[in-house]
């Protein structure tokens, strides 16, 4: 789609814009300006329309009916992207059905084992094309995308690659069997890495898969698709299936389907569970979060301030297990809270694409208006809102780093997942105060605490509800460590030797 | 009703079987002279089966009961105190305020505390033989067996606490400079509907691995079969577990798991005591705040699995860098 000709015009893309403020940097007072450093978009084509893969083939939707993906950073169309119905989703499963009886059912491990080693290795192959395409779909900065989002992709499917023959030592009996056909839905905020979660377990332990990607991110799963074909996957082991919410529930519910695997939000996870209820299959949900991140008195400031803005600003703060509120100890909370600012003062919004951005496009249309409207309810409630001096492009979908002071448990912002670059700070006193209102949320899938003390971070490690605790870092992911939730942030681990029990009978 | 007052015309030999106290209509009890009572005459005195919540044995705050019968000949056994909605709520209270102490206690003391549930119910197998043998209608030998049964499974519960964590957790061999691992916690309040034949070894099949796992729980005993699960109360009252880990609740079935299932200080609930056609409403109500839900239909002779406590483990995994 972008060749050098293009890349040449006036630019299509939002050129990248340095965030100036009080606590400016020595660059920016002189005038310094970061020369733009695009990554070239010439190593992915882009087709104009695509299928849905079912059986092993890219084929249209029975309906005719497409939708466009937009790149957020421009609200350009991309590429028109088929929309599966129930009828499509009948002819994946018949075909899912057929290679889980037929072909990758009865295989042995070791021969899975291999054809998930090819996928893995192809995506490490072909790491820049799929972080060009991420980004380009996605609007998260390339440097997520090529440090972060595919390496890690390419890693969940080494790791799983080497359980699929070793089923009988992972602690689930002597002869654990897979499950049989899994329905998969994912998010939009880490669009491959999320379709690898969902795979590699699921394909290692033996069974076959229609994965359901998010609406407005589908085109680096349907790229997995071709890896899938280059790796010479037997057809039918994975479909994908594009599409809106009603694609979604119509795998979902459809009785072919032995187990849901979803993450997205709580709303629809919720609605999820009572559409699989007593049908008996096996469900696994990864919902919201709203994590605190706990900063005491003794924690060294710089790597603190580090992680907040890791743990918040990490993916525009479209992260589940983001650090959206910040609980600080009261003696230091002015001086962390002005750290903070100086150093979000040195943030690089702007084109995706741009190897210097920190903060790239929000996702959708919809998203911005709902991170606009919590951080006006924000402001409404009372609390102080603040973000660093920051030119937004014109076009696209922009929010630029926020944050809310003066923020009390009470507030929407303080409760709701807001799902954007949008944090929020309290204060506390004592250890038992931040845990109470670390633990004060329906949710509980992540936290974080930072001090020296080590007794104090088993101790509020012990304590904080909460699926992943990271203590003095955040947002650290690894396909060996289970990753899941508590409460209403949903039940199911993703990751390690935990991950493999949502897809097997046990 | 706990006095007096029991009608004559339910009375029989029944609850007081196995005691060393004959009832009082027992042969030649008419002989005897009312102020001189001797073994073979003295007047029975039975039990009022209550529920148990928080530590105490109150009756449903409804003021409801209804009758138990002897699943054999149709006997009337007792009258169950038949819980509300009011009494379900309120040993959520009661489990919630005690998850604290219960998972906060080392693993090596809720073991032992299992184990002395062992012990307790060794010291009254006679009496659970006799209660399950008239709960479900099997012979006095089936009876001691299952009692025997159900010992040995506490036992084995009991050796559990200390070990679970690693079995179902450990270090993790992340790809960067970080200490990685993953403990098992109970997920929190537990509400368990008791399985509705087995009334002792299936209630405590379905029991111990919750709270062996450091989990409080809300038990709706069987509908039909309530009583051993009332006596398993009085050992648990006497055994060390603290009051409100386990919550006794009789009455019916449908009436109360609904809104255990839909209660929303409840994290997990285990449906299956619930027939399968019950199973679906159920299920939908605990979607509302995304509860874990744990369903299978053993058989509660054979040996048990670790999947019972896996069910209501949640896994939280802990990073923090290394370097110097």
């Amino acid at each position: 789609m972008a060749d050098d000709a293009e890349r040449g015009k006036a630019p299509t893309r939002p050129a990248t814009r340095q965030v100036r403020g009080p606590g400016a940097t020595l660059t920016a007072e002189r005038g310094w300006q970061y020369a733009p450093a695009p990554e070239s978009r010439e190593i992915v084509s882009i087709e104009p329309e695509y299928g849905l893969f079912v059986d092993g083939a890219f084929v249209p939707a029975g309906s005719g009916r497409t939708f466009a993906t937009v790149n957020p950073a421009t609200e350009e169309p991309i590429a028109q992207i088929a929309t599966a119905d129930a009828a499509d989703v009948d002819r994946a499963v018949a075909a899912a059905r057929t290679a889980f009886e037929q072909t990758w059912g009865p295989m042995p491990g070791a021969e899975r084992a291999k054809y998930l080693y090819r996928i893995a290795r192809i995506l490490q192959e072909r790491s820049r094309e799929f972080a060009v395409l991420e980004s380009i779909d996605n609007g998260k900065p390339i440097k997520e995308t090529r440090d972060v989002d595919i390496p890690l992709a390419a890693a969940h499917f080494f790791y799983y690659a080497g359980w699929a023959d070793k089923l009988e030592y992972a602690g689930f009996g002597a002869d654990p069997r897979p499950l049989g056909v899994a329905g998969q839905v994912i998010p939009w905020n880490f669009p491959l890495l999320m379709a690898a979660w969902k795979l590699a377990p699921a394909l290692a332990a033996g069974n076959t898969c229609l994965l359901k990607p998010a609406e407005t991110t589908p085109l680096t799963a349907l790229l997995l698709a071709e890896v899938c074909q280059q790796a010479e996957l037997p057809p039918g082991v994975v479909n994908v299936l594009t599409g809106a919410g009603e694609t979604g529930a119509a795998v979902v519910a459809h009785p072919g389907i032995d187990k849901v695997a979803f993450t997205g939000s709580t709303e629809v996870g919720i609605a999820i569970a009572e559409a699989v209820a007593g049908t008996g299959k096996k469900l696994t949900l990864e919902l919201g979060g709203k994590a605190a991140n706990v900063v005491f008195d003794d924690a060294p400031v710089e790597q603190a301030i580090e992680g907040i803005v890791n743990g918040i600003f990490f993916n525009q703060g479209h992260v589940c297990c983001a650090g959206s509120r910040l609980l600080v100890q009261e003696s230091v909370a002015d001086h962390v809270v002005d750290r903070l600012r100086r150093r979000l003062t040195t943030l690089r919004l702007g084109d995706p694409l741009d190897k210097n951005t920190d903060i790239g496009a929000i996702n959708s249309r919809q998203q911005l208006d709902k991170i606009t409207e919590l951080s006006a309810a924000g402001e409404a409630e009372g609390a102080h809102r603040w973000s660093p001096p920051c030119e937004l492009p014109k076009k696209g979908y922009w929010f630029a780093p926020t944050v809310f002071t003066g923020v009390s448990q009470s507030h929407r912002i303080a409760r709701e997942e807001i799902f954007g670059p949008v944090l929020s700070v309290l204060t506390f006193r004592t250890p038992e105060e931040a845990v109470t209102k670390a633990n004060n949320t329906p949710y509980g899938l992540s936290a974080g605490v930072w001090t020296e003390k080590g007794s104090r971070i088993l101790w509020m490690a012990q304590r904080m509800r909460a699926g992943v605790v990271w203590a003095n870092t955040y947002n650290r992911f690894d396909p060996a460590s289970p990753f899941g939730g508590y409460r209403e942030s949903g039940f199911g681990r993703e990751g390690g030797r935990h991950g493999l029990a949502a897809y097997l009978d046990v | 009703m706990a006095g007096t007052g029991w009608p004559h015309i339910w009375m029989s030999d029944k609850i007081p079987r196995g005691s060393s106290l004959p009832a009082s209509d027992s042969p030649g009890a008419a002989e005897r002279v009312p102020h001189e009572p001797s073994a073979a005459s003295r007047l029975g005195v039975r039990k009022t089966y209550k529920l148990y919540v928080g530590g105490a044995f109150p009756r449903s705050e409804s003021g409801r009961s209804y009758p138990i019968y002897a699943a054999k000949n149709g006997e009337l056994l007792a009258n169950a105190a038949r819980a509300s909605r009011k009494d379900v709520r309120d040993a959520v209270v009661a489990a919630r305020g005690v998850v604290g102490k219960w998972s906060g206690a080392t693993a090596y003391n809720r073991g032992q505390v299992l184990y002395r549930v062992a012990e307790m119910i060794e010291g009254r197998a006679g009496q659970f033989a006799d209660e399950i043998r008239d709960a479900e209608g099997i012979s006095a030998a089936d009876a001691r067996r299952t009692v025997a049964t159900t010992i040995d499974r506490w036992v084995w519960y009991a050796g559990w606490p200390d070990k679970v964590a690693q079995v179902a957790g450990g270090a993790n061999p992340v790809a960067g400079p970080y200490f990685n691992f993953s403990v098992p916690e109970p997920t929190g309040v537990v509400a368990v509907i008791a399985p509705a034949e087995s009334s002792l070894l299936g209630l405590t099949s379905v029991l111990a691995p919750v709270i062996a796992t450091g989990n409080t729980a809300v038990v709706v005993a069987s509908q039909d079969r309530p009583l051993p699960a009332i006596t398993l109360s009085e050992v648990l009252g006497t055994s060390d577990v603290p009051g409100g880990v386990v919550n006794m609740l009789t009455g019916h079935t449908a009436e109360l798991a609904p809104v255990l299932a839909g209660h929303f200080d409840v994290n997990a609930i285990d449906l299956t005591g619930v027939p399968a056609s019950g199973r679906a409403e159920l299920e939908r109500l605990a979607a509302s705040n995304v509860k874990r839900v744990f369903c299978a239909d053993d058989d509660w002779a054979a040996p048990p699995a670790p999947r019972r406590m896996l069910a209501f483990l949640e896994t939280k995994t802990v990073w923090h860098p290394v370097g110097i």
